[in-house]
Parts: C-alpha cells; sequence; structure tokens
C-alpha cells in the first residue's frame, strides 16, 4: 500500500463495545431503551448519562416537536385527500426516531434525509410548506439545503448514503487544513438517513465501505419502520440490521425509535464518536410506520391490524406525556398549547401550500445547467415563439 | 511547446489542476502507487498526497456517489472509471443524482464533478473493456461530455472540465492514449472553448464528422480520398453534448455532403442526432442524405474480429462513394 496506506479506524472504549456486541435473533436484544411504553425512565449503563443531562425544556420540547409534526402529517394527508398534494409520505409513529436523532445534531452538522424525514426537517428549521413543494408539483426540491444543512429528499432509494459519506470525506479533509491553520471551530459530522428498506441497496453497502475505509465522520441512521412498502424487514435482512456494521468495522447500535431520549442519547454519542474522528456508526432505531408508505397504498392488504395495535400500545407521544405528567415536568396548559401551536402550523402550512406560485418552465430551463448551453438556450428560445403564437392568436381572437 | 502522448497530456492537465486548485481531488480504482491502469495518473500520488489522490474501494456507484458528497462539499473531485465497461454500476448515481443535482435544486446545489473513462476499441482487449456508452449519457440533460483526439486537447481539456460548473464526463479514447503530438502548456490557443469543435483540414465536396479515436481515422480517410481528386473537410467534434451544431452547420452548408464517423453503434448514435439535426438546419444545402459510419448493433464482439466492426478508413472511404454518388 506504500503512502496509500490508511488510518487504523479509531474505534476504542465504547465503540469497541459495540463493535464486540453479538448477534441475535432476537429483535429485542441489545436494543437501547430508556423511556418505556408506560412512561417510566429505566436505566443504562452508557446512556443514562445523556439522558440525565437533558433539561426539562429540552424534554418538553421534545413533545412540542412531536406532536407538532404529527399534526403536520395529518395536514398533509388531508391535502392529498383532497386532491392538493400528488403524493404524500406519512411519518405518524416515527416521531421519536425523527425528532430524537434530529435534535441530537448540531448546526454545523449535515444531513441527508430520504424522503420520509418531516421530524428531522423541523429541527433543521426547515419551513415545512416549503417541504411540500416537492409533493404539490412545485419544485423538485424546494428549501436550499445550505441554509440549514439540511439536504434536499432524495428519492432514488440509498443514493444518499453515498453523497453523505463524501461529504464527510469533504469535512474530514477540511478540518485536517482547518486544524493547521490553528481553527477552533466546531467539529462536524454527517447525519445519514435511510430505511430497512434501502438497506438493502448496494449504495448502502458501498457507502459503508468507504465510510470504513477512510474513517468518514457519518453517522448511518436507519429507521427500521418494518414495511418497506408491503415487504416486511424480514425479506431484507436474517439478522438485525445494526449488526451488518460489525462487519464493517464499526459500531452499531440498535435503539427503541419510539423512545426519543434513548434516540438522542445514542445519536448524540454517535455524533460526538464521528466528530471527534473515530469513524463511522450505525444506529438502527426499531420502529414502526403506523400509516401507509404513502397515500398511494393501503396496509390492510399486506399487513395485520394486530400488528398495528401492538405498535400503537408503543406510541413515542403518549409514553413522553405519560412521562412528563408523571414527572411533573408538563401540565394541562402545557398540552392545551401544544395542541393549539399544532393546529396554527397546520393551518400556516395549508394555507402557504395552496398560495405557492406554479413555477414557470423557463424556470425549469434554467436550472438544467450551471453554465450558459447551446442546446437549451435553443429549446427555450423555440418555446418562447411557440408559446408566443397562442397569445397573438389571442389577441387576434379578441 | 513539448511533445508528449495524449496519456502524459492527461496527467500533465491533472498535475496542473491539482497544483492550481486546492478543492481538487482524483478519486478511483488503482489511480494511486500504481498510476492507473493506463498510467494516466503515474507520479501524481507522490507528489500530490493521499487525501488528493485517493485510491478507492473496488466501486464505481461509490467512486461517484461519494464524489457528488464532496462535490456539495465545495470540492471538485476527478473521478477515473477504469474502462467504459465498468460505468454502469455508477449509472444510477450519474443519471438521477449528478446529471440533476442542480435542476432539483433550482440551481442552489452545483456538483462540479468530473468523471474520466478510457473509452473505444481496437486495442484487442476482452469483454467489456473496448465499449463506446457516449449516447446513453449525452441523452441525459445536466451531463456535459467532452473527448478529446490529440494531445494539446487533452492537456487543456480535461482543466477545461474541471473548471466548469457543470458535471462533465470525459472520454479518453484509449487507443490513441499513445499518440504523440505536440502540447502547448502556455496558451490553449484554439482549444479555449472545450465544447467548439474543430475545422481540422478544410475542404468543399463533402464533410466528415468524427471525433476522439476516430479523428485520426477521418484525417487518414480524407488525406486518401484527396489523391482521388476529392476535398474533404474534417471537423473533430471535441464536445459531444453540447454538440457544436453551428460549425458543423457551416461546414455542411460548403460542401453539401456529410458523413459522421463514430465507433459506438449507429442505432440510437451520435450520427443520427447530428444527421436529424442537420437536415432540419441545412436541407437544402444537402446534396446526399447524411450518412452514418459506426459500430453494428451488436455488444462489442471479440478482439479477433474487432477490426470488422470497426470504422476504418475503408468504411468512411465506401460512404464517401455512396455520398459523393447522390
Amino acid at each position: 500500500m506504500g503512502s496509500t496506506q490508511l488510518p487504523t479506524p479509531g474505534i476504542d472504549g465504547l465503540g469497541q463495545q459495540f463493535l464486540e456486541g453479538t448477534a441475535s435473533g432476537d429483535p429485542a436484544a441489545g436494543m437501547v431503551q430508556l423511556l418505556g411504553p408506560d412512561g417510566t425512565l429505566g436505566s443504562d449503563p452508557v446512556f443514562s448519562d445523556y439522558a440525565k443531562r437533558l433539561e426539562p425544556e429540552q424534554l418538553r420540547g421534545f413533545y412540542a416537536d412531536m406532536a407538532k409534526i404529527r399534526r403536520f402529517d395529518q395536514e398533509a394527508t388531508a391535502l392529498q385527500r383532497q386532491g392538493e398534494l400528488a403524493l404524500w409520505v406519512p411519518l405518524t409513529g416515527q416521531e421519536a426516531a425523527q425528532i430524537g436523532s434530529g435534535r441530537a445534531s448540531q448546526p454545523q452538522d449535515y444531513i441527508f434525509p430520504t424522503y420520509r424525514e418531516h421530524g428531522v426537517a423541523l429541527t433543521r428549521n426547515v419551513d415545512l410548506a416549503e417541504l411540500l413543494k416537492l409533493f404539490r408539483g412545485i419544485s423538485n426540491g424546494g428549501w436550499d439545503p445550505n441554509e440549514n444543512n439540511f439536504h434536499l429528499y432524495t428519492l432514488v432509494l440509498a443514493a444518499q448514503t453515498l453523497h453523505s459519506v463524501g461529504y464527510a470525506m469533504g469535512i474530514q479533509r477540511d478540518q485536517k487544513l482547518a486544524e493547521a491553520a490553528g481553527s477552533n471551530d466546531p467539529k462536524a459530522a454527517v447525519l445519514a438517513f435511510f430505511g430497512d428498506g434501502a438497506s438493502s441497496e448496494g449504495d448502502v453497502h458501498e457507502s459503508m465501505v468507504f465510510a470504513a475505509s477512510y474513517n468518514a465522520p457519518v453517522v448511518f441512521f436507519c429507521q427500521n419502520n418494518h414495511w418497506a412498502i408491503s415487504v416486511p424487514t424480514e425479506v431484507q435482512t436474517k439478522i438485525p440490521l445494526f449488526n451488518r456494521a460489525k462487519g464493517y468495522g464499526f459500531p452499531g447500535i440498535r435503539v427503541d425509535g419510539n423512545d426519543v431520549i434513548a434516540v438522542h442519547a445514542v445519536t448524540e454519542w454517535a455524533l460526538e464518536h464521528a466528530r471527534e474522528g473515530k469513524g463511522p456508526v450505525l444506529i438502527e432505531a426499531h420502529t414502526y410506520r403506523l400509516g401507509a408508505h404513502t397515500t398511494a397504498d393501503d396496509p390492510t392488504k399486506y399487513r395485520l391490524s394486530d400488528e398495528e395495535n401492538e405498535w400503537r400500545s408503543k406510541d413515542p407521544l403518549d409514553r413522553l406525556e405519560k412521562y412528563l405528567r408523571a414527572e411533573g415536568l408538563a401540565d394541562d396548559a402545557f398540552f392545551e398549547q401544544v395542541k393549539q401551536d399544532g393546529n396554527e402550523l397546520a393551518a400556516y402550512v395549508r394555507s402557504t401550500a395552496l398560495a405557492l406560485q406554479a413555477p414557470d418552465i423557463h424556470d425549469a430551463f434554467a436550472g438544467v445547467y450551471a453554465e450558459p448551453h447551446p442546446l437549451v438556450d435553443e429549446e427555450q428560445a423555440w418555446f418562447r415563439e411557440y408559446d408566443a403564437g397562442f397569445e397573438s392568436e389571442e389577441e387576434a381572437g379578441r | 511547446m513539448a511533445t508528449m502522448t495524449v496519456a502524459k497530456a492527461i496527467n500533465e492537465g491533472l498535475r496542473a489542476t491539482l497544483g492550481n486548485n486546492h478543492k481538487t481531488l482524483l478519486m478511483g480504482e488503482d489511480i494511486g502507487a500504481l498510476g492507473g491502469v493506463y498510467r494516466v495518473t503515474d507520479g501524481l500520488l507522490k507528489d500530490f498526497g493521499p487525501d488528493r489522490v485517493v485510491d478507492s474501494p473496488l466501486a464505481e456507484s461509490g467512486i461517484v456517489g461519494t464524489a457528488i458528497g464532496l462535490a456539495l462539499r465545495g470540492y471538485r473531485p476527478i473521478c477515473e472509471i477504469q474502462f467504459d465497461g465498468f460505468v454502469f454500476p455508477a449509472f444510477n448515481q450519474i443519471t438521477t443524482q449528478l446529471a440533476k443535482m442542480h435542476f432539483r435544486s433550482s440551481g442552489k446545489l452545483t456538483v462540479p464533478v468530473v468523471i474520466r473513462i478510457p473509452y473505444g476499441g481496437g486495442i484487442g482487449s476482452i469483454e467489456h473493456h473496448s465499449e463506446s456508452p457516449e449516447a446513453l449519457f449525452a441523452h441525459t440533460a445536466g451531463l456535459r461530455i467532452i473527448t478529446p483526439s490529440n494531445a494539446h486537447d487533452a492537456y487543456w481539456m480535461i482543466q477545461q472540465a474541471v473548471e466548469c460548473t457543470d458535471p462533465v464526463i470525459f472520454f479518453e479514447p484509449k487507443r490513441r492514449y499513445w499518440l504523440k503530438g505536440e502540447v502547448d502548456t502556455e496558451n490553449p490557443g484554439p482549444s479555449a472553448d472545450p465544447f467548439k469543435a474543430h475545422v481540422l483540414r478544410e475542404g468543399s465536396d463533402a464533410t466528415i464528422v468524427a471525433y476522439g479515436p476516430l479523428v485520426p481515422v477521418a484525417l487518414a480517410a480524407a488525406a486518401a480520398a484527396a489523391e482521388d481528386g476529392h476535398s474533404i473537410e474534417v471537423i473533430d467534434l471535441r464536445s459531444i453534448s453540447p454538440i457544436d451544431f453551428d460549425t458543423v452547420e457551416a461546414s455542411v452548408k460548403k460542401t453539401g455532403r456529410l458523413i459522421v464517423a463514430h465507433e459506438a453503434p449507429t442505432f440510437g448514435g451520435i450520427g443520427g442526432e447530428i444527421a436529424a439535426r442537420i437536415s432540419e438546419r441545412a436541407f437544402l444545402h444537402l446534396e446526399a442524405p447524411v450518412i452514418r459510419v459506426g459500430g453494428f448493433h451488436m455488444p462489442y464482439p471479440v478482439a479477433k474480429v474487432e477490426e470488422d466492426y470497426l470504422p476504418d478508413i475503408d468504411k468512411i472511404l465506401e460512404a464517401l462513394d455512396r455520398s459523393l454518388a447522390y
């Protein structure tokens, strides 16, 4: 290898423990959980310390975020049913996985979502009305990714996991130069979202190979919501997904994805691990998509209502509400306020989405290339003339 | 002025780029210590180190996908795909992600990634090592595709590809890697715009358009035709997307006849596109239908028969005869 010798991945301490964790067929084995479905706070030898750092205000914030995004999800679903959106991708059931992980990220971190990460978008201050542009046929993106370090949704599954690793390799190089220049800027990492379905895509494999080889500061966050449209996780993998990390040589952790406190703790640890130069981490958040994959499918055709009901009893909002009330951290007034805020958000999103102006085809011409392109110019000029022909016909008609 | 091979010219162009812009980096399989299977990156690892010349895992989608991520972070990655026939694992990243990023972000994101691909046959190689897949990429809006045919262009065009804000696929005519030529490393001269076609030989009876590996073949055919008293104009297209139709059109309006030659299969190829455009732009100037000379509608055949498959001087002359007979 000579001068291309790669650095030895800096797996130590906690990372090593996760690396050595044994594979198990029991889905609950080795799952980090702090807040149980009954709302009682358990303990974990590692992550309780992270949970203890949380201020009551943060815990209330988690609840408010989860309630808001669930309300947003209802509104967007309604908009689709009313014919105002072409499609909607509901997140209900996955609020804790998204709010917990998103809130664990720092502003300097960069996030690559798939297309269901509305909750993460909320934590990155993306205007949720802008998020609907994609689903209303207004834009293929909708927001400026550089404003909040939150990339556009990626619809070709898993493509963004490679972008995440490349971005992390860029961070690595930037930090090396910054450190050499004596900079004290906070270190950054990348948070890459994907799902249990996408885990079968080759790009996920390649991204983990690259991340491991270059010790890239990236946290792979897999929301295992148990269904890839109609196909259960068992078809994607015969072992718990987090165990795959071991094969690549970096830590994998399974967390109760409906436990916002545990998700936050685990993600905070993983991002610190990555930012400190210790390499990638895979987090598998064990959660459940309570609704359809999108508004275009019908879950009653492929799964039993008993299963849905079982997961409803593990609801991420209910358990945090129980905890907040039991600990005296939030009262009726708080929950009433959260409800009102959610309704206000829904009203804002609805009115803003309905008022979105349709773009012009000329905006599309302008977006194909960054630099002038003769074919695009020629076709655009042709279209202008063609289009103007209709206008003059109309004028003549009057 | 220096005399060097096309491969060396690309090497020197990459060296200049790495030296001028610290945001550039090379990625690919075996490009480090080995210097690439064609030695195009020879010596660059030693001079620029492993952060700038990255030996990647053996995964083409991974190379292009991570290059997109690096570009989003502000870098200008230059990827090497080892052989034309191995680009397809990266096809998804190139066509659904790289080509569309600027478009889908309404211009907020740019991904100035260069993908170098040695392409074409004629070197007696094995399966998947001799293909010309340029039309598959030319059909994808958002990409730019250029291909040099000589050392001077190779030196400048690779640097121009890197400077371009749009993603560029840089097809390298692998059977011309060892072709020597004069390179002016101080001044690009007429090669200042990589998207402009060059008239390499002026003529009045017919025009031959070629690019990449077939440019020397087209020039040789024109020279042979001259012996029979035909004055043939030869255009090196240089850019496959966009295509400099203005230069081709001006030539055809002068000569009235057009032959387009490429190694890729004629069906659905660049030649068809040129024929259609020129028939629209210069219909009344055409004395004969545009004739395409290219590969057959078959997978690239085994090396022992590739001479029959590849366009050569005789096939171009035969096309010229047909054109001139109208």
